[in-house]
């Protein structure tokens, strides 16, 4: 690991100054990613700024019914609140779906959002990769590419987002909210994360010195009936090959409203708008959901290493919406 | 850069200098000669560093010492024992299901085990937990699920859910 300074500030004024005013210093909440990268070297910040005490760890209720999560609510925390268990399941499950117990337990909401790929080649500094190193090339565009992404890929990078909490989010319309040197801002959680194109280094849109302080989780009633299913290789402990989160509007057998958002398929949370608009008014039948999950795939471009996802994103989709179409009968 | 820290380590006191480089398990073992938690995979995905910091279980591979200043540490060596033979009954449903072969994992698993009974009882549930609002049963399936973060290279494992269901029971 390279030297680095370290500094506490006391209030996130100070702590974005700081970031602000050198180009290598980064914001560390409990490091859980950050902290390993730097043992790689593929991270190599010069300065530490410790947020973790300077952003909220409550999550609050809004005045328009949805929910406020500060960055600092433990992904432990997040995932066992009664409030989210019972409105917003999909959530409580991403979670419980990441990581292990060890890594949940000091993980924050923020820090999870902004954690980086796990491509082999990312972490491996003896090949080529332009998320890592730009214009050193791709290694997996020829080499592993089971966890790479189906939709949304670029000539540069095939690499796909590693968090499971941020797919439901997507699904959700979370909003995160930032402060940065310019200000505070309000960004769809849909628009926080980039597609790669020519600039895969750069994962999402905030700007160097721009901290997450919250999430903020609109009021989505429906979303009491919603499931998040993750398929991966060992069954537990691992990254999804492809994720679903969904929640489903069922009245008198018609489907009235759907979000759905994938994971493990795209440099980003995959919002899978097309299978919502196909699935608004249809019929809550299992030939509905199939049709649906087509029309979402039609856009994927798999790989040759991950053709296979193609049908899992389907069959899991299927698999996830006629469940909880059996849960509102 | 050096950074002066405090951490309560198994109920003793410990003022000490470190880099800010220096994770807490690095700290524990190197610095304050607390050899309890092991160095396994040293990137967060093996648990043999398994620590309870301030109550919780986390990796200490992963964690700055810098930034524990005042944390409150248990290891597996300081584990509250009870007096009839010393040890807690996580250590003693350990030996007599003989739920380990080299050792070396085991303080991780230990203390693991003892973070995983606490979440539990606080109803924190899991991913395959039957009802997510519901009471948490603990079955060799959840303890498989929330001890998951912690590997055995000698392949323990069904001895490892038979101690600790005992203890659960």
């Amino acid at each position: 690991m390279r030297a680095f300074r370290y500094e506490r500030p006391s209030d996130r004024a100070g702590a974005i100054a700081l970031v602000a005013g050198a180009p290598d210093a980064v914001f560390l909440g409990a490091g859980t990613n950050l902290v390993d990268l730097m043992k790689l070297e593929v991270a190599m910040p010069e300065l530490l700024v410790d947020v973790h005490r300077l952003t909220s760890d409550q999550i609050e209720g809004l005045p328009d019914g949805g929910l406020r999560i500060g960055a600092a609510v433990r992904n432990t925390d997040l995932a066992a609140d009664l409030t989210i268990r019972r409105r917003y399941p999909m959530l409580s499950q991403a979670i419980l779906s990441g990581a292990s117990g060890q890594l949940r337990n000091v993980a924050t909401v923020g820090g999870n959002l902004l954690q980086r790929t796990r491509c082999v080649y990312f972490q491996d500094l003896t090949t080529p990769c332009n998320k890592r190193q730009p214009k050193s090339g791709c290694s997996a565009l020829d080499g592993h590419q089971r966890d790479a992404a189906i939709f949304g890929a670029s000539e540069q990078c095939v690499a796909t987002h590693p968090s499971d909490m941020a797919v439901a989010l997507a699904a959700l319309d979370a909003v995160v909210r930032t402060e940065g040197p310019k200000g505070e801002r309000a960004i769809p959680l849909t628009e926080l994360h980039r597609l790669p194109g020519t600039q895969p280094e750069r994962d999402s849109v905030l700007e160097h010195g721009e901290l997450i302080t919250a999430v903020d989780l609109p009021r989505l009633d429906f979303a009491a009936n919603s499931h998040y299913r993750k398929v991966r290789d060992r069954a537990s402990y691992a990254f999804a090959l492809v994720s679903v989160a969904a929640a489903l509007d069922v009245v008198d057998g018609t489907v009235r409203q759907a979000r759905i958002a994938l994971g493990g398929v795209a440099h980003k949370p995959w919002r899978a708008y097309e299978a919502e608009r196909d699935l608004e008014g249809a019929p809550a039948t299992e030939a509905s959901f199939r049709a649906a999950a087509e029309a979402e795939l039609e856009g994927a471009r798999p790989l040759p290493g991950n053709a296979f996802k193609v049908a899992l994103a389907r069959n899991t989709m299927v698999r996830v919406l006629s469940n909880l179409t059996e849960g509102q009968r | 850069m050096d950074v002066e820290i405090s951490l309560r380590v198994d109920g003793l006191e410990h003022r000490v200098l470190v880099d800010t480089r220096t994770t807490l398990l690095d700290a524990l073992r190197e610095r304050l000669g607390v050899t309890s938690a092991k160095k396994g995979c040293d990137h967060g995905q093996c648990g043999a560093c398994t620590v309870l910091v301030d109550g919780r279980r986390l990796n200490s591979c992963l964690a700055l010492a810098v930034a524990h200043d005042g944390a409150e540490i248990v290891t597996a060596a300081g584990l509250e024992a009870t007096p009839a033979d010393g040890l807690h009954p996580l250590q003693r449903a350990f030996i007599e299901h003989d739920a380990f072969q080299c050792g070396y994992c085991t303080p991780g698993q230990i203390v693991s085990a003892v973070g995983m009974l606490q979440e539990a009882a606080a109803g924190v549930p899991s991913v395959v937990s039957r009802d997510l609002d519901g009471e948490v049963v603990l079955d060799d399936e959840e303890i498989r699920e929330r001890m998951s973060g912690n590997l055995c290279r000698c392949a323990a494992y069904v001895n490892i859910v038979t101690a600790i269901a005992e203890v659960a029971r």
